[in-house]
């Protein structure tokens, strides 16, 4: 059996290493190298309770931390299961090299938002990049034993399903337009959806989204499309949203607004125990209310100028240089503007514990999945995230005893985009719908927008991102209540019958919402504080 | 600010290329070259002789010289477009051209798949656990920021994708390997780094001050030769 994954960032990444050590083959097809996949943007870090900063902390915390967060809307016994294996894999990639700064008890921690504990393993503020570095050089070992095979500048076409189960995709060569069908099961790892949101994003651009669209035309069921994250410490950059990194609060940087004259330290005020390492959905909400407040400016200010000039060269070295360079601001010296940016996307492709997606031979981690986040992601929890679902898909995968075989053949088709125009206005329709506060009427607005849209003389492309968009506006209109990162104006409270996974999917044409009650957590007793 | 955009053009690998120039308004001095290039493709302008321009193909992902994919020629340097502000450029006049060690896709699309397997070629993995000692830390970090973007390249006398070297982004990832080995003996990667990288490298130092991300070749080669070279233990 040959495995085909799709996407070469750190889910795809950890999948492939995790077949290869098991003696099985993978295709690992992907647009670009992993060099160039979002994952080396992460830079704060990673979570594990290694418990090495002498704070007693746990598993069963950062499992805590993590469903607090998620404010109960992730898969319990699949948290658990990322929390109890972190530590380990932390250990894996300090033995693959990776150069974390350490003490004379084990890996540094630094704090990040949602947690009270120091659980954040780092390598200094280029995490993503210097893990996958790691991560990219093991797997060439293994490309070298032609366990993993990669096809670079190849673009996901489509799922091959037959019978209701995905049997293989297609790709196209982008370097000679050559279409290609690989049998077997399929994990995608690709990304976030980035592209509903054009220039909006943190991200990067070739996360289209078009991937997830076209699965979801092709059947597949998508899960808490309305939870999008907006990071509170972004910046308005040409072409996107530069990220200020948590770990510049982790490093003890302040939000404060300018209020009758005075900085106010809205956050530390508000929120003595854990200030400005709210999780990031509060802290968004927060700067939208502050901002609003007539005694106020309307302008958030991070403050990165209490850290120190060491912690600035030892753990920050990469932020310092890119807000000189992008934003000609010296961080040490003056307080940013900042304002919430659209960083990540809780929702995607469901899968179960196991990482299988809705139909069988069909798998999905990383960003494009969703898993373990539920309502709102923990800073330091996507690297983590990303590197245990790849493993699992990986682990679950390989059990297939089954034989694929294609019985249909592949005609040619021409490639098809989405426009600029039609990118521009679906990010249009949803940034001023799907904002940080939500109401009832910009979502209806949004819906008929997009249901317009899609009777106008649109491509393949084009009717597959329009129909993910409005299934996206319909997951947020369709959940009366606020949660996490999905805040409703009209329904400002958590509502328990609500506490379930929104699934959304695409039957005969039509876009159909139904809800799945979060699994109970297997082992209850072990998570008794 | 008036630009005037001069782009070496080509439709295919095998095609001819061709030279087209766009002139068009630029207020924004913090416009990056990565940023004029999406406000051509997504404009209906016309060159200046009247042709339709097209859509101008580049490799792109990050936009803050992250991932190293939009490393080109401008101005007759290798760089990274979304490292390149327009402002630079007093006179207006901009020049992007593919990098030339690669063959050329399309436009400004160049194959890099050499440099990839030259990494293969080298034995750039580990093949037992990292040894990595508290010293090499940062020798470690520093190796390990390379974008794989082969601006070094571009630039080097001494690299062209059939000869026997290299070059800096294969000596770069290699010295992070080096510098974690527990033995610096009876590892391929030892031989191969000195058939590849140091009996090949000319010592042009043409490298130096080149790398987009800033990366201290010079003192990641200086340690890698000590390890494979003099048999200096980590």
């Amino acid at each position: 059996m040959t495995v085909n994954i799709v996407g070469a960032g750190l889910a795809g990444l950890s999948c492939a290493y995790t077949l290869a050590k098991k003696g099985v083959k993978c295709n690992l097809i992907s647009l670009q190298p992993s060099e160039r996949a979002q994952s080396v943007m992460a830079e704060g870090g990673i979570n594990a309770s290694l418990n090495t900063m002498g704070e007693n902390d746990s598993v069963i915390e950062h499992f805590l931390d993590t469903m607090k967060g998620a404010v109960d809307l992730a898969d319990p016994n699949a948290v658990l299961g990322l929390c109890r294996n972190a530590p380990s894999l932390i250990e894996m990639l300090d033995k693959l090299g990776v150069p974390f700064s350490k003490n004379s008890v084990g890996i540094i921690q630094r704090n990040f938002g949602g947690q009270k504990k120091k659980r954040t393993a780092f390598v200094k503020s280029s995490t993503g990049k210097i893990v996958m570095t790691a991560l990219i050089d093991t797997v060439r070992k293994y490309e070298n034993r032609q366990l993993i095979t990669r096809y670079s500048h190849h673009k996901f076409e489509r799922l091959i399903i037959e019978n209701g189960e995905c049997k293989g995709v297609i790709v196209r060569d982008t370097y000679n337009d050559e279409l290609k069908s690989f049998c077997g099961a399929v994990v995608l790892c690709t990304g976030g959806m980035n592209g509903l949101f054009e220039g909006l994003t943190t991200g990067t651009v070739n996360n289209t989204s078009d991937v997830t669209a076209t699965v979801f035309e092709q059947g597949v069921q998508l899960a808490n499309l309305e939870f999008l994250q907006y990071h509170p410490t972004t910046v308005e950059m040409q072409q996107k949203r530069f990220l200020i990194s948590e770990a510049a609060r982790g490093e003890g940087a302040r939000l404060f607004i300018n209020k009758n004259g005075r900085r106010w330290y809205f956050m530390e005020e508000k929120y003595p125990e854990l200030g400005n390492l709210m999780p990031r959905d509060v802290v968004s909400a927060e700067i939208i209310k502050v901002t609003a407040m007539p005694e106020c400016e309307n302008t958030v200010y991070l403050d990165m100028t209490p850290i120190s000039k060491d912690i600035w060269e030892n753990r920050l070295s990469d932020l310092k240089e890119q807000c000189n360079h992008y934003l000609s601001v010296n961080p040490q010296k003056t307080p940013l503007p900042v304002s919430p940016g659209i960083h990540y996307f809780m929702g995607g492709i469901y899968v179960n514990e196991n990482h299988m997606a809705s139909i069988n031979g069909l798998y999905a981690a990383g960003e494009c999945a969703c898993q373990y986040h539920g309502a709102n992601r923990l800073g330091g929890n996507s690297l983590l995230g990303a590197l245990y679902g790849g493993k699992i898909a990986g682990e679950s995968v390989s059990k297939i005893d089954t034989e694929f075989i294609l019985n249909s053949k592949t005609e040619k088709f021409p490639d098809k985009k989405v426009s600029h125009e039609i990118s521009k206005e679906i990010s249009k329709i949803l940034s001023e719908s799907l904002k940080i506060l939500r109401n009832e009427n910009d979502l209806k607005t949004a819906e008929d927008k997009l249901k317009f849209l899609l009777n106008k003389d649109l491509n393949d492309a084009e009717k597959k991102r329009v129909n993910l968009a409005l299934a996206t506006v319909m997951c947020a209109l369709s959940r009366k209540e606020s949660r996490g990162a999905h805040r409703r104006v009209d329904y400002p409270n958590i509502d328990e019958n609500f506490r379930k996974t929104t699934i959304v999917s695409l039957v005969n044409g039509k876009i159909e919402i139904s809800y799945s009650e979060i699994p109970e957590l297997r082992n209850k007793n072990e998570v008794k504080s | 600010m008036k630009l005037r955009v001069d782009v070496l053009r080509q439709k295919s690998p095998t095609s001819k290329p061709y030279r087209q120039i766009i002139e068009l308004d630029c207020e924004n001095t913090e416009t990056t070259v990565a940023a004029l290039l999406d406000t051509i493709n997504s404009s209906n302008l016309k060159d200046i002789n009247l042709n339709d321009i097209g859509e101008i193909k580049w490799d792109c992902n990050c936009l803050q010289k992250k991932c190293g994919a939009c490393a080109m020629v401008i101005n007759g340097r290798p760089r990274l477009a979304c490292d390149t502000k327009v402002s630079e450029f007093k006179n207006g006049k901009i020049t992007l051209e593919p990098l030339k060690k690669f063959p050329t896709v399309c436009d400004l699309v160049v194959d890099r798949a050499p440099m990839y397997e030259n990494l293969k070629k080298l034995n750039v993995w580990l093949e037992d656990n990292s040894a990595l000692k508290p010293k090499n830390t940062e020798l470690a970090y520093e190796a390990s920021r390379c974008i794989q973007c082969g601006c070094c390249l571009e630039v080097c006398p001494n690299f062209s994708v059939d000869a026997s070297f290299f070059g800096a982004a294969a000596a770069v990832p290699v010295s992070r390997i080096i510098s974690e080995l527990n033995k610096t003996k009876g590892y391929d990667v030892l031989l191969n780094y000195r058939k590849n990288i140091y009996n090949g490298c000319g010592k042009s130092l043409s490298c130096m001050n080149i790398c987009p991300v800033g990366i201290d070749i010079e003192n990641l080669m200086v340690n890698s030769n000590a390890a494979s070279v003099w048999k200096r233990k980590n």
